[in-house]
């Protein structure tokens, strides 16, 4: 990635206090409390429907908490007012979908909506945070071409620029590499990683558990709505874990060049 | 703002301001360009004066106002039902209007001081019938079905409406001319009648336009950028209501132009919305002044109904809109 990102975020808390979460019935998470380390990029990990773009998404204040709160530096996320929410918590939903003929400029302005207001219309500051949001991404020759014009990885990055460009300590992404090539998913990912090395907190969920050891400093495993493991991928990916996550009997090497764990499956088993 | 909005903003300006002088010059009658600008100029040509200011000037204002809240109205409802098709003509929203001013003259009121308040309220429910109507199996996420759902509504209160008409000679006698859509022999009495509820709507619309316009990034982004959907949806809906009720009640049921509008102004200046807004801010009067004139051209010495014209102007637009590949999603 050439571009950069100067701008730094400050640390932000984010907890979950006996969470509750779902659609109406049943919650899908259960009695969740977990902590996302600042300034870290974490990997929500786990089988379909385990509920982990369901947490992403009461993180993210798309989904209202059935019980239990979300607490953004001790305060309750729910008491927050969305635009203030916005200002310091972004998101990158899984299958972002954008009108036809939208360039990647008028996508990544979009990012500076909890920023204006009725009184505050487009301001330099917003120009200003727009284009290093462009150059971050590394888009600033591709700002004004339509975004299906672009390639997947291209056009996954113009997403991430716009959260870029919303300037907030927290950024998350709900499967920001799915439908993406190897080539694709490293130019997205070595963003993201870039997204936590200038201080801000990174939550993204991921599919594939080798990709999220080689590019998460932190692991939260989830299953039935509950976690099952957290912490560095190194400490808790084991056979044991891949086994009880996915009832898949696994190899687990370890990355000659990075050191994080390679999970190489063998077999189903029976459930 | 920048390049791009000026793009859709020169031609639009253009286009109006030549509507704008066709409408004065050109009538039915026996006033042609030569004697109304004569007129105005010298001031000794009374007959045609009088037909430029007391006729076309006061009926120029209204199509100009009914042109704004139809484009604006249906830039915005487009906004909030992700449906290029989505048009207050089609979904049933006008013919809503239409049906409860009718049923509202034949229960007594006077045609001439209903003012616009029952067509808000008619075309309201007309809005959420439609929208009800297309959501009630499954997923209301389908363009065409949410048109078909709309199309079967206007039917039916077309029919409702005509019903009234044929049971009740007086309120025929009332509304002949004005359920076909036209703003002929509209006076500034009009203008000021409807003028509250149409101001009201276009100030709604403007202040949602920056969140209706993050729906089209999906609920889950807009409500990441600090937006509230739901809400977005309902001012956007009592804006739609006030917007076209307004124009129902000033100038009868007038289909296609919100279509037409939004569809040219996005061809001029992309998909946002807010772009989408200000063009449509100038090209709604100008279609429907274009449309007016030829209204007034096309069979003279009579005149053509302007919903007539429209819909003219408009049917093959939106048989465009539907055989597109796939319908532009919004």
């Amino acid at each position: 990635m050439t571009g950069t990102l100067e701008e730094r975020a400050t640390a932000a808390d984010l907890v979950t206090e006996a969470l509750d979460v779902g659609y109406g019935g049943e919650p899908v998470v259960r009695a969740l409390d977990v902590r996302l380390p600042p300034g870290a990029v974490t990997a929500i990990v786990g089988p379909n429907g385990c509920g982990k773009s369901t947490l992403l998404g009461a993180l993210a204040r798309v989904h209202t908490p059935q019980a239990g709160a979300v607490l953004l530096d001790g305060r309750d996320l729910a008491r927050i007012r969305p635009r203030d929410a916005a200002r310091r918590i972004g998101l990158l939903p899984q299958q972002a979908e954008a009108p036809d003929g939208l360039t990647v400029r008028d996508l990544v302005r979009y990012g500076r909506h909890p920023h204006q207001g009725l009184l505050r219309q487009w301001s330099p500051d917003d120009a200003g945070a727009v284009d290093r949001a462009l150059a971050a991404a590394d888009l600033v020759e591709l700002a004004d071409r339509p975004l299906d014009t672009l390639s997947g990885g291209q056009r996954q990055r113009a997403w991430i620029a716009m959260v870029v460009a919303q300037q907030t300590d927290v950024v998350l992404l709900d499967e920001p590499t799915s439908a993406l090539d190897l080539g694709h998913q490293l130019e997205v990912l070595e963003l993201v990683r870039d997204l936590a090395a200038a201080g801000r907190t990174v939550v993204a969920v991921l599919h594939d558990l080798s990709t999220a050891c080689r590019h998460a400093d932190h692991l939260v495993a989830m299953r039935g709505g509950r976690i099952v493991a957290e912490g560095a991928p190194q400490d808790v990916v084991t056979p044991g874990l891949v086994r009880e996550l996915y009832g898949v009997e696994a190899v687990v090497l370890v990355d000659p060049t990075a050191g994080t764990p390679v999970v190489c499956p063998i077999r189903r088993l029976a459930p | 703002m920048d390049r791009v909005l000026a793009r859709g903003l020169v031609p639009a300006a253009l286009v109006l301001f030549l509507a704008v002088l066709a409408s004065l010059a050109f009538g039915a009658g026996e006033v042609g360009p030569a004697r109304a600008f004569g007129a105005l100029t010298t001031g000794t040509d009374e007959d045609a004066r009088f037909a430029v200011l007391q006729l076309r000037l006061p009926r120029t204002l209204v199509a100009v106002a009914v042109g704004l809240a139809l484009g604006v109205a249906g830039a915005v409802l487009q906004a909030a039902a992700r449906n290029p098709l989505a048009e207050p003509g089609l979904l049933g929203v006008s013919a809503g209007a239409s049906f409860a001013v009718v049923v509202a003259i034949a229960a007594g009121a006077s045609a001439a001081t209903l003012g616009p308040w029952v067509a808000v309220l008619g075309a309201a429910a007309g809005c959420l019938l439609a929208i009800g109507a297309a959501r009630l199996r499954g997923t209301g996420d389908d363009p065409v079905r949410l048109v078909l759902a709309g199309a079967a509504l206007s039917g039916l209160l077309g029919a409702g409406t005509s019903v009234v008409l044929l049971l009740d000679q007086r309120t025929a006698d009332e509304v002949r001319f004005w359920t076909v859509g036209s703003v002929a022999g509209r006076d500034l009495g009009t203008l000021a009648q409807v003028g509250p509820a149409l101001a009201v709507g276009l100030l709604i619309a403007l202040l949602v336009a920056r969140p209706l316009s993050a729906l089209s990034l999906g609920d889950a982004t807009a409500r990441g950028l600090g937006h509230r959907p739901a809400r977005a949806r309902v001012l956007a809906i009592v804006a739609v209501a006030l917007l076209v009720g307004g124009a129902v009640a000033a100038a009868g049921p007038i289909a296609f132009v919100g279509l037409v509008v939004p569809f040219l102004a996005r061809a001029l200046v992309g998909p946002d919305l807010r772009r989408v807004l200000a063009v449509s801010l100038l090209l709604g009067p100008a279609v429907v002044l274009v449309a007016d004139v030829a209204s007034r051209l096309l069979v003279r010495p009579y005149e053509m109904p302007l919903g007539v014209v429209t819909a003219l102007l408009g049917a093959p637009v939106l048989v465009a809109v539907v055989r597109s590949t796939r319908l532009p999603s919004l």
